[in-house]
């Protein structure tokens, strides 16, 4: 696979919009493990990473999963072309800004891609759209399982996986959810369940992991210590946390109705009116009015139908998207032109709100 | 005060006070304004303590600032200055400095989760092979040829053992 037809494939994360998806818009998990006897790729000198990438992408590319991928090396990539796999979330910041001796394998369906020479040997990862921990957890443990064939991973029994940075030994696993969460956000309650959440011994941060901001209400949780626990103690006890986000996100909403209702009507029918006839949107301003959006499918003002086309938006309004698909560079000021053109052409058919049915009752 | 705390991270006075309990455990950091700033401290959204706290414990002890993994050449400066350690074996290195960090960092001490049978499996029978061939050799050496025979008949077990995969 080239990575023009992966670019131009749907990817995992756009494909399914049930109603399951509706707070939890996506799971991931990854492990990171690395190969005995090799230093790790940020103390390995440029021979050893050219050495460890060649071995890694061979067995990589080699495992049923992995079957027809794309398997590439970061120097090949343009940075538009990196720029779109870290907004589709198939490799990291950090190894987009990789100088050479590192590389990616993304299966056809990109639910599965495997970083080589990020902060370890290797960053395996799956993602899948909606909620689903343990078929997440289940189809990353075969396929690691399957690379440990060919690969002599770096283990200790007392400590685990040993990896690059002491926070991740053990497992090395770390599992998390995108969670759209606007009720919590509109509310002023996010502080709250971060504090709460932290003390679970969980984190929350932004959509594109650490540091990034949280523009769309969109947040990732995920758990903080690797050491300790079984995979699947883990994944049960961040199961658990996510559900108990989900109930006090759905009660917030449920508040927010019973308070005033007119209220969170009218952001969602401004930010329809933006999205219908804006002509200058930056990055974030399109998440949050795409947020509200997909809220107002959440609460039955807009056909539940309508909620896979906002989740493709949120992907596809981002910046590299937005230049792939207007073919061409352009300043971030014209990019704001482009995007806001985009949506409109968008919304313009897009099924007009309907607030009266809703009031009854939001999911 | 005449002593007043000084930063966990550099040396200036520190002013700000943090305690975060995680799993039941209290941890707590003191840090200068400054550091507390640039860890981002006062977004709660993008603030880790564990990664503060490990940065925090690398103040080299005069003991074991000499100590070099003799794998990769890492030292424990280079540990306080990345936060992350040079190569696997590291960690028997510096197992006195990153034992006393786990605890506060993670859950338990212990891993419990996933092993990874098969890569153990093929690196036992590995050491298995490299002690026999030692052993054929001064065997050879000291003209003990019977051992010798024994010796290298159990090789070619383990090595049939192996079949299509040798290790590399």
């Amino acid at each position: 696979m080239t990575i023009s037809s992966l670019i131009d494939t749907p990817s995992e994360l756009t494909d399914a919009a049930s109603s399951k998806t509706a707070i939890v818009l996506m799971t991931r998990v990854r492990l990171a493990r690395n190969l005995t006897g090799n230093s790790f790729p940020g103390w390995a000198k440029p021979a050893q990473r050219e050495e460890v990438l060649a071995i890694c992408r061979e067995a990589v590319a080699a495992s049923a999963p992995m079957k027809r991928s794309l398997s590439i090396n970061i120097d090949e990539l343009t940075d538009l072309e990196k720029q779109i796999l870290v907004e589709r979330h198939l490799i990291s910041r950090e190894l987009s800004g990789a100088k050479s001796g590192a590389g990616v394998v993304i299966s056809r369906d990109q639910a599965f891609s495997v970083m080589i020479n990020e902060e370890d040997h290797l960053r395996i990862q799956v993602l899948r759209s909606g909620f689903q921990l343990k078929k997440t957890w289940t189809a990353i443990n075969e396929l690691d399982s399957a690379l440990e064939d060919r690969l002599d991973y770096a283990f200790s029994p007392t400590l685990g996986y040993l990896t690059a940075c002491p926070t991740n030994l053990g497992t090395g696993m770390r599992a998390s959810a995108m969670m759209h969460l606007p009720a919590l956000v509109i509310a002023s309650q996010m502080e709250k369940v971060v504090r709460a959440v932290n003390q679970l011994g969980m984190v929350v941060r932004g959509l594109f992991g650490e540091g990034s901001d949280a523009s769309g209400s969109i947040f990732q949780i995920s758990n903080q210590t690797t050491l300790g626990e079984s995979e699947e103690g883990i994944i049960k006890r961040l199961g658990s946390v996510l559900n108990s986000i989900i109930e006090h996100e759905l009660n917030a909403r449920q508040k927010l109705l019973e308070a005033d209702a007119n209220k969170i009507f009218d952001k969602i029918g401004r930010a329809f009116g933006i999205l219908q006839n804006g002509h200058v949107l930056s990055s974030s301003e399109a998440m949050n009015l795409l947020s509200l959006i997909r809220l107002g499918v959440d609460l039955g003002v807009f056909p539940d139908a309508n909620r896979c086309v906002i989740d493709r938006l949120l992907i596809e309004a981002q910046p590299g998207h937005l230049q792939h698909a207007q073919r061409g560079e352009f300043e971030p000021g014209q990019r704001d032109l482009l995007r806001a053109m985009r949506l409109r052409g968008e919304f313009a058919n897009f099924t007009k709100p309907n607030f009266t049915l809703s009031s009854d009752g939001p999911n | 005060m005449a002593n007043p705390l000084k930063c966990d991270l550099c040396t200036k006075p520190a002013t700000v006070h943090l305690t975060q309990i995680v799993n039941n455990k209290v941890h707590k950091v003191d840090l200068c304004e400054e550091c507390a700033q640039a860890k981002g401290v006062t977004d709660p959204s993008g603030f880790s303590l564990a990664d503060l706290l490990l940065k925090a414990s690398l103040n080299p002890e005069p003991a074991a600032a000499g100590v070099r993994c003799e794998q990769c050449g890492f030292t424990q400066t280079d540990f306080k200055k990345q936060g992350r350690f040079g190569c696997p074996a590291c960690y028997d290195t510096f197992s006195a400095i990153i034992e006393p960090m786990l605890d506060t960092m993670h859950k338990g001490t212990a891993h419990t989760g996933k092993v990874p049978q098969k890569a153990l499996a093929r690196k036992s029978l590995y050491d298995r092979l490299t002690k026999l061939e030692t052993d054929l050799t001064e065997a050879i050496k000291s003209e003990r040829y019977e051992d010798a025979a024994r010796t290298r008949d159990e090789i070619n077990q383990v090595k049939h053992t192996f079949g299509q995969k040798p290790p590399r």
